[in-house]
């Protein structure tokens, strides 16, 4: 336990440093800082706050979903539909439309994939991923598959005082950061709650958790839903960035590089989320700057990080300092 | 919607049907048995109808492209079993996703590489390019009855195949306790081999039998893989009895789904799915 703890302090202070480093980026001179990076680095935590809302479920709640753009996506459509042509909307009620009803619609898809387990989980999950694909894709609610413009960034107002302007890169940032921070807060305090204990439980052994009277079921619901919401939140700002949204950011394939993110970081931590999500962005961009072929690469490289890093990335950074400690030994 | 139309769709249906469960059938088969989730397993669908583009173009039929096509098929499944999934059945299903998403975007990447990313047509056979008039003045392609046969004979079968054989009692037997069949003395591995050749065999026989009907492009392994999995969660895991159900079924909603609500058809499978999950939450059928 003493060895956690003081794991625990001292992940706090990388937190904190991490946090403090993003703050100053875009104050960074030039070549570091910079619009182009500052909007490559917001477009990474929004993806970190997508993939730490998939690692409640696979990592710590043991759910494999395959459907998750699915929230991310109508977390996006909602800023789309929302946004008038002319002016920009409001943000806040875009906001609330994005987390809630992306929440409201991992409650009902929730409760109709809660009756699978294992592989059926998996592919029902990716089934009503691509229900809700469909949807967007072929009906006309939002431009089907053309997609819809977001043409001015949602307005963040507090009783008529702008307090924050989104059309400004750096405080779009700030704002992007803001909402990362608070995700893996809301996170962190749900996994620190007999709630998230309970969930930690049930991915090691539902049964036991109930026969210890927990009704198991319910528990993995709110988890969906909690996920779902963040995962809206992610969508939301998504949209806000790129002004822009089309069915791709629904697809099952949005579903399977979130997945990608997280096993790459490392399952079961939300440093991990996040460090995977950072590596997938700027290999993605990397890669494609290389070659038209990127996804080729990309391929190669997740197969072969199945085949030789079961744990992820994190797997990688925990297995260093026992392997020096075998060493002085 | 007078008779002959309704003839017409009904005819397309079970063509769409059938041939969604040679898809599946290897897909369930691989499910039930390994219980190895095969996200790659739209692509070998993607390579069939591209093979039999390649392959009629080269060799000039397209009956010579498909017996090459498949043998070339079988292969490519035996090595793939090898390389990529004889070690992933001990690992977990979320692993098997990663790696199998990985392969899609490899296959993918190869086939753009290989043959471009343009939309391709393949030519019938001559001898079965023709079509047959049912009444009122509406005619039928042979060919899409061609297909039909073809998949019935295949799906016949496998039923005798799994129910009559040595091989497929192994088969049934592996996938209801494998641990009881290694320690009879089965080689369990090359069970599994043959097991997921035969299931790529199939879904890329199944792309180049529908290459001429369809049209060969790119996407088309990811819309079958999706499509297929409905399939294999409403008639059950490992079952192939309601992987057949099952494909005609959606074969049948889906075509009249286009026919009658053209804007709802792309969702409605899926509320049927969702509709058969709340009824029997295990599918229609048990594996057994």
């Amino acid at each position: 336990m003493t060895s956690s703890k003081s794991l625990s302090s001292l992940s706090v202070a990388a937190w904190v440093l991490a946090f403090a480093l993003l703050a100053v980026f875009p104050l960074l001179p030039e070549p570091i800082g910079g619009k182009f990076h500052t909007e490559l680095l917001a477009k990474v935590m929004i993806m970190a706050i997508f993939a730490a809302s998939l690692q409640l479920l696979v990592g710590y709640t043991g759910l494999v979903s395959l459907g998750h753009a699915a929230f991310f996506g109508f977390g996006a459509y909602a800023v789309a539909m929302l946004a008038p042509m002319s002016e920009a909307g409001n943000g806040w009620l875009m906001l609330a439309a994005a987390v809630g009803g992306a929440g409201l619609l991992a409650l009902v898809i929730g409760a109709l994939v809660m009756r699978t387990q294992g592989i059926y989980f998996i592919m029902v999950t990716l089934a009503f991923g691509q229900l809700v694909y469909f949807v967007f894709h072929d009906t006309k609610i939002a431009g089907g598959s053309d997609g819809a413009y977001v043409y001015f960034k949602p307005a963040l107002a507090i009783g008529g005082w702008q307090w924050i302007d989104l059309e400004q890169a750096n405080s779009f940032y700030w704002f992007v950061l803001g909402a990362l921070a608070l995700t893996l807060g809301v996170l962190t305090l749900v996994l620190r709650s007999r709630f998230g204990h309970a969930l930690i439980g049930i991915k090691h052994n539902e049964q036991r958790m109930r026969a210890a009277g927990y009704s198991t079921l319910l528990y993995k619901l709110a988890s969906f839903v909690v996920a779902g919401m963040l995962a809206g939140l992610g969508g939301f700002l998504y949209a806000a960035q790129y002004g822009f949204v089309t069915p791709e950011i629904l697809s099952w394939h949005y579903s399977g590089n979130a997945l990608v993110m997280i096993i790459l970081g490392g399952l079961g931590s939300l440093g991990g989320a996040v460090a995977g999500a950072f590596a997938f962005v700027l290999l993605s961009e990397w890669f494609s700057a290389l070659t038209k072929h990127w996804q080729l690469l990309f391929g190669s490289f997740i197969i072969v990080a199945v085949a030789l890093l079961p744990q992820g990335l994190a797997g990688l950074w925990a297995r260093l300092p026992s392997s020096q400690r075998k060493e002085a030994a | 919607m007078d008779l002959t139309t309704f003839l017409i769709q009904c005819l397309n249906s079970v063509q769409y049907g059938l041939l969604l469960f040679l898809v599946a059938s290897g897909l369930t088969l691989i499910f039930g048995i390994m219980g190895v989730i095969n996200l790659a397993h739209g692509s070998f669908y993607m390579i069939g109808a591209y093979l039999a583009f390649s392959l009629s173009a080269l060799l000039g039929s397209l009956p010579l492209a498909l017996l090459v096509g498949t043998v070339l098929a079988v292969a490519f499944g035996y090595v793939l079993e090898w390389v990529f999934f004889s070690y992933l059945y001990d690992r977990e299903h979320l692993q098997q996703v990663l790696m199998t998403y990985g392969l899609i975007l490899v296959f993918e990447e190869l086939r753009s590489l290989l043959v471009g990313d343009d939309v391709h047509g393949v030519a019938m056979p001559d001898l079965l390019a023709g079509s047959i008039a049912i009444g009122n003045g509406m005619t039928y392609p042979v060919y899409r009855l061609f297909v039909s046969g073809v998949c019935l004979l295949l799906a016949i079968g496998m039923y005798l195949l799994i129910s009559k054989t040595r091989l497929g009692m192994m088969v049934r037997a592996g996938a209801t306790n494998r641990e009881m069949v290694q320690s009879l003395g089965i080689n369990i591995t090359l069970l599994y081999r043959v097991v997921f050749a035969v299931g790529v065999a199939l879904a890329v026989f199944a792309g180049m039998i529908a290459a001429p009907v369809s049209s060969v492009y790119p996407g088309m392994g990811g819309q079958v893989l999706i499509i297929c999995f409905v399939v294999v969660v409403i008639g059950g895991i490992g079952s192939i009895k309601g992987a057949l159900v099952a494909a005609l079924l959606i074969g049948f909603v889906d075509t009249f789904g286009k026919v009658l609500w053209q804007e709802g058809a792309g969702a409605l499978v899926y509320v049927l799915m969702a509709a058969i999950l709340l009824w029997r939450p295990a599918g229609l059928f048990k594996a057994g």
